[in-house]
């Protein structure tokens, strides 16, 4: 049995129009599983049903065995931290700190010495007389994440934590949780919308969209092997072309984009298999996985070049296909771009889907 | 250029309109005859001593006093959680809800007035003094709730679920985490309330009775029979008090943000 299940939740802010419909979701003990998906895609209804926040309205939430369906919040023993920190205004570092233990009733002799232990674990010894208002973002992010952390939560649940914080600083504090997060063995559910995050922080991802979970995988699986349409998008298979299937050999598809002939070497999809030639399929791939090419080879589009953006280590190119746009990043500064270019898309890079 | 000199003017007129009244009625109190004229005529301070001597105003001080404390006291009582509760909660209705919390602000007060006199004062036959405690308490309440549900969503919400989250129950969160942060909207709508209860007339015109009067009610009265400087005496006294009320209040509290 799994640390963390949900079964069968039905769950959402107003009764009878719930978010999640018939969710599963298991977490073992120790991992941490990222719920990645873009906004309203019920990553944070999973996070406040399993907080406590919103009761299901069918279902089971179990932790650690334990049916944790009908208790409220105060009484899951649970670490939550927040997108804007949510620290306690009024009280200084250490009691904020202090604010889960001493609610537990712990004994006062060892609360100075918890706090203390917690502040030197996220490197914030001395800021104990400090008030939330005199810390910068990356501060208060770590307070509330010792804040958290100290009263041993079964679960540590974390909304969005680092989208407060620019983008230098919140390099460093995805390096920091990974550390926290292997240093203390704590069960994680991170919540975010930013692949980049969950790809470096994750044991397994999970990636929602509409209430449902599209795929659930390792980092590698969900980059390398997104298993549908709206996975591939959202992990950067931004270029989409429409074409027709021309034959199925083995491990290997054919097809036919605006009169090329395509092929694709990746594992060839369930809903293709099923597919007859000539039927439609859509084409995804990513803008960093092309090439530019001034002669005519396989796997190639002839393309118009519409504009470029240099961006320092490499060039942005929007293209044109017909009325097809499509987006290549390749390294290096732009190139000279006289006379018929054509867009090279290697065949493992390619993903295809019955259209 | 033209523009700026424009709006200058417009705002120059604008205080002068505000503020003129309160230096007409400043500078007459210390006039010397016995009737109230600008610009008055010597100087005297004989009225800020008549105000002082004359024991209806005293006694009607200390019932508008009493009145004001008590039934912002109260309207705060029930103002914090029916505020908290439209702030924090969806509930079918809830937009019916806000707006009956701010009706006796709309409606005027003579209606409100007469309507607690007929329905409430005769119907129950209560003291005076309980009439003026309840129906103040009516008057004040969508001010409370309106200026205490400002300062609750300036709260994030997350801090409060953050204290649950660390095991406090919804009740000790709020008094734990939520109640210190808006004490100072509290505060402003302590304020507010107990200058609103404090000035009010239509109000209580209807619900004093034989015996027992208001500050203003009491000044009224007396303006119907003298019309000397001691009104504007009187008045002087009340807007300096309020002034440096306010002023002290915005220093400690910075309470115009909610009001």
């Amino acid at each position: 049995m799994a640390f963390i299940e949900l079964t069968n939740i039905d769950a959402g802010y107003v009764k009878g129009h719930p978010v999640l419909k018939d969710f599963h979701l298991t977490v073992e003990k120790g991992e941490l599983v990222s719920l990645l998906g873009p906004s309203g895609c019920g990553k944070t209804t999973t996070l406040r049903t399993i907080a406590g926040f919103i009761m299901a309205e069918q279902g089971k939430v179990l932790i650690g065995g334990k049916d944790n369906t009908p208790l409220p919040p105060n009484k899951r023993n649970i670490g939550l931290v927040f997108q804007n920190y949510a620290l306690f205004p009024h009280l200084t570092v250490f009691d904020n700190i202090a604010y889960g233990l001493r609610r537990r009733k712990a004994d006062k002799q060892v609360i100075p010495k918890k706090v203390t232990d917690v502040l030197k674990l996220v490197s914030l010894t001395g800021y104990e007389k400090r008030l939330p208002s005199q810390l910068s973002g990356g501060q208060r992010q770590r307070v509330a994440l010792a804040r958290s952390i100290v009263i041993e939560p079964d679960l540590l649940l974390l909304d969005e934590p680092l989208s407060n914080l620019d983008a230098k600083l919140r390099d460093e504090m995805r390096a920091e949780l990974s550390r926290l997060q292997h240093q203390l063995g704590i069960t994680m559910i991170y919540v975010t919308h930013d692949q980049i995050e969950a790809l470096s922080l994750s044991s397994r991802i999970v990636v929602m969209n509409e209430g449902n979970i599209e795929q659930t995988g390792t980092p590698e699986d969900i980059y390398e092997r997104p298993a549908t349409p709206f996975v591939a998008r959202f992990v950067g298979f931004d270029n989409h072309l429409s074409g027709k299937l021309a034959e199925l050999q083995k491990g290997k598809t054919v097809m036919d984009i605006n009169g090329s002939r395509f092929t694709s070497t990746r594992a060839v999809s369930e809903s293709v298999k099923s597919s007859a030639a000539g039927e439609q399929v859509d084409v995804f791939f990513r803008p960093e996985d092309v090439i530019l090419s001034r002669e005519k080879t396989e796997n190639c589009l002839e393309v118009e070049i519409d504009y470029i953006n240099y961006q320092g280590n490499t060039s942005a190119y929007a293209l044109l296909a017909g009325d097809t746009r499509i987006r290549a990043v390749i390294p290096g500064k732009p190139m000279e771009t006289s006379g018929s270019m054509y867009l090279v898309i290697p065949p493992e890079k390619i993903i295809v889907e019955k259209g | 250029m033209k523009r700026s000199k424009f709006l200058l003017f417009i705002t120059i007129i604008m205080f002068i309109f505000l503020l003129g009244p309160f230096v007409v009625i400043i500078v007459s109190s210390f006039g010397s005859e016995a009737v109230m004229r600008f610009p008055p005529k010597g100087f005297s301070t004989q009225w800020y001593e008549k105000v002082l001597n004359i024991e209806m105003f005293r006694k009607t001080f200390w019932v508008s006093l009493k009145t004001g404390l008590l039934a912002t006291f109260t309207a705060l009582l029930l103002g914090v959680p029916a505020a908290y509760a439209n702030v924090r909660w969806r509930y079918p209705g809830k937009n019916a809800m806000e707006i009956m919390f701010s009706s006796p602000a709309i409606v005027p007060g003579l209606v409100v007035g007469f309507a607690l006199l007929r329905f409430f004062i005769y119907v129950t036959q209560v003291p005076v003094m309980v009439g003026l405690y309840l129906g103040h308490t009516a008057i004040l309440f969508p001010y409370t709730v309106r200026v205490v549900s400002a300062s609750l969503r300036n709260f994030d919400e997350g801090i409060e679920e953050a204290a649950v989250s660390l095991g406090s129950s919804p009740l000790h969160a709020f008094f734990a985490v939520v109640f210190p942060n808006i004490r100072s909207g509290i505060a402003a709508a302590f304020i507010l309330a107990f200058i609103t209860s404090f000035n009010n007339v239509p109000i209580s015109l209807f619900l004093t009775g034989p015996g027992v009067a208001t500050l203003p009610i009491q000044m009224l009265i007396y303006m119907e029979y003298y019309f000397d400087p001691t009104i504007s005496a009187l008045s002087s006294i009340i807007i300096v008090i309020t002034v440096i009320i306010v002023q002290a209040a915005e220093k400690m509290l910075g309470i115009s943000k909610y009001v």
